[in-house]
């Protein structure tokens, strides 16, 4: 009797908290699909305002969905290898290298952008281009990919591999073709799943690099609730949303830890 | 099996300096024979490995250092060129690949034709009794099981020379015994030059048909198992292979005269001072009273084929004595000791 109300109270809490944290989303896409949001429900269902939205906002969405593609290419071709060789050589300095490249986490997007405008904001060409966007974007995310793939090759033996490889025959590229890459591929999953969410939701720094034709997604999104309609800006809301729950469920089945299993020695003759 | 063309290897002048300063090798001179199995043996941090690796081609020498695989110098060719077959402590074993891919790796490699290295690959699984395991990722085998696979992957690509370094250290003891065995036959079988890289005495003593023991990056002795054991040339690799008792005195008239007693032993060179000798070559008589050398037992252990005994001489260390007498023994007792003459050594 004890136990059961425990549990109950247990649940209730439970409920309660997910119901803190799962109303506003609703409310927000409701909002983003309801004829008049003052109104209430009562004045119907639309997709009006995701139509205004897709209209309006369209070359944000691509633009954020370019932007954080361009720079999975970036972290990825800069990322695997940093990892590799930091993996490859312990010493101070390396690992020096390796709270560097943390920096640009630790220290707020805004500052981040500032330096960069600072520094680079005299060429208009540049300072114009998307490409800033993604200098920055690049900056923030390289740290999540490298530290993925290096966990990853630190927990292999990486270096005792690649001399069986190489006592093999393989050489250099094989070894990195056939055993380096194939064995972080979890790793290189998860820190790409990391960098595109990351890219795609990144505002902070975005909002000082951005021009008026450089708009990404969440700029957009500030831009469109502090200018247009509550409706609107909840439909994109619910853009946003689509867009980026996928990577998010994705990041959270490959993150899953792999377990080593114990395999006991049955062929003891 | 004997598809393999086994060579010979030589070290000349090989030192190994690490960047940090330390002195992993001292200039060595080592030469093996095609088809030789040669082990290597000391405690960790002899040199042991890095001379393994030079010799693989994982570490160069020294400036001034050379290997030579029949008589062609290969010291400045990379392992992945050297075709020779390696065998970790940690396997290396590729995890994302299964049984059959890794074995076949080298083969891949080295370009031939799919349907061959199938055939090859079948071979090798035959040979090493794992045929049932060809399709497992590598994160299902239990160690014995990675060993074979790790074997059979070296040996698949025919190699010129086979490299072991401590291959059975991460199993446990009954399973070292077995695959000890089974990598005996099998070397054997392929006649091919092979250097086994241990800690273990009993291991070394096994698979050697020479061993090297090496002892702060110097090789101490070098020969068959039998001299190692009853010549040895230094004290060190009198201690570290096989149990040694010592025996401190001095000879007068061809009687060594120790704590013990009088030990009657004609060939005594005048100037010994310690003798020494295995367990095996001193037993205990029959009647304490008539034996010129007595000790008192300090502690017995029966171990069923023999009994080992601690006997007390008023020695540092207590004399190990392998009794195969059919009695018991207690401690504090006094007993009659005689030691065979042929199996003293003085070092």
């Amino acid at each position: 009797m004890h136990k059961k109300l425990l549990f109950n109270l247990q649940l209730g809490f439970t409920l309660l908290v997910c119901a803190f944290l799962i109303v506003p989303v609703v409310l927000s896409i409701m909002a983003g699909l309801t004829v008049n949001y003052i109104v209430g429900i009562e004045s119907g269902l639309t997709l009006r305002w995701v139509m205004e939205v897709w209209n309006g906002y369209r070359g944000t969405i691509f633009l954020s969905i370019g932007i954080s593609l361009a720079c999975l290419v970036c972290t990825l071709v800069l990322g695997i290898p940093t990892a590799y060789v930091l993996a490859r050589r312990q010493s101070a300095l390396s690992r020096a290298i390796e709270e560097l490249l943390v920096m640009p986490v630790a220290v707020p997007g805004l500052a981040t952008a500032l330096a960069l405008i600072v520094t680079y904001g005299g060429l208009s060409g540049f300072r114009t281009s998307w490409l800033f966007i993604l200098v920055g974007h690049v900056l923030f995310t390289l740290p999540f990919m490298v530290r993925s793939v290096l966990a990853v090759l630190m927990a292999i033996d990486l270096n005792t591999l690649e001399e069986g490889a190489a006592s093999l025959g393989a050489s250099w590229w094989r070894r990195f073709r056939d055993i380096v890459l194939p064995n972080c591929r979890a790793g290189i999953l998860a820190g790409s799943l990391m960098v595109v969410t990351l890219s795609m939701g990144e505002f902070n720094m975005t909002w000082l690099l951005h021009t008026p034709f450089t708009k990404t997604l969440p700029v957009g999104l500030a831009d469109a609730y502090a200018s247009l309609r509550l409706e609107i800006g909840s439909a994109y809301t619910l853009v946003f949303f689509l867009m980026i729950m996928p990577l998010l469920l994705a990041l959270q089945a490959f993150a899953q830890p792999r377990i080593n299993k114990f395999v006991p020695e049955d062929d003891a003759q | 099996m004997s598809d393999i063309n086994p060579m010979s290897i030589a070290l000349k002048n090989c030192a190994k300096t690490f960047a940090d300063g330390t002195r992993a090798l001292e200039p060595l001179d080592l030469s093996i024979n095609a088809g030789e199995t040669v082990v290597f043996l000391g405690p960790s941090g002899c040199g042991k490995t890095t001379t393994l690796r030079i010799i693989a081609g994982l570490e160069e020498p020294d400036a001034g250092g050379q290997v030579l695989f029949d008589g062609q110098d290969v010291t400045q060719i990379p392992i992945e060129q050297r075709n020779v077959g390696m065998v970790f402590q940690s396997y290396a074993l590729f995890p994302n690949m299964t049984v059959a891919e890794n074995i076949g790796y080298g083969l891949k490699i080295r370009k031939i034709p799919s349907a061959q290295i199938k055939t090859r690959v079948g071979e090798m699984l035959g040979m090493m009794q794992i045929e049932k395991l060809a399709n497992r990722k590598i994160d299902q085998l239990s160690g014995g099981q990675r060993q074979r696979v790790a074997l059979a992957r070296a040996i698949a690509v025919r190699p010129r020379a086979l490299l072991l370094d401590e291959p059975l250290t991460a199993l446990d003891a009954k399973l070292r015994d077995t695959l000890r065995l089974e990598i005996d036959t099998l070397l054997r079988s392929l006649q091919i030059t092979a250097i086994y890289v241990t800690h273990d005495q009993a291991e070394a003593m096994a698979l050697g048909d020479r061993i090297v023991v090496m002892e702060h990056g110097r090789v101490a002795q070098i020969g068959k198992p039998r001299d190692i054991y009853q010549k040895p040339s230094t004290r060190f690799v009198a201690d570290f292979i096989g149990t040694m008792n010592r025996l401190n005195g001095a000879v007068r008239n061809g009687v060594f005269t120790c704590r013990a007693g009088d030990l009657h032993w004609a060939d005594a060179p005048a100037d010994a001072s310690e003798i020494l000798f295995r367990p095996e070559d001193i037993r205990v008589t029959d009647s304490a009273e008539a034996s010129a050398l007595r000790g008192t037992i300090a502690a017995a252990f029966f171990l069923g084929d023999r009994t080992r005994l601690f006997v007390e001489v008023g020695e540092k260390q207590p004399l190990v004595v392998e009794s195969t007498v059919r009695r018991d023994f207690s401690h504090g007792e006094q007993v009659g000791l005689s030691i065979d003459p042929r199996g003293i050594m003085i070092l």
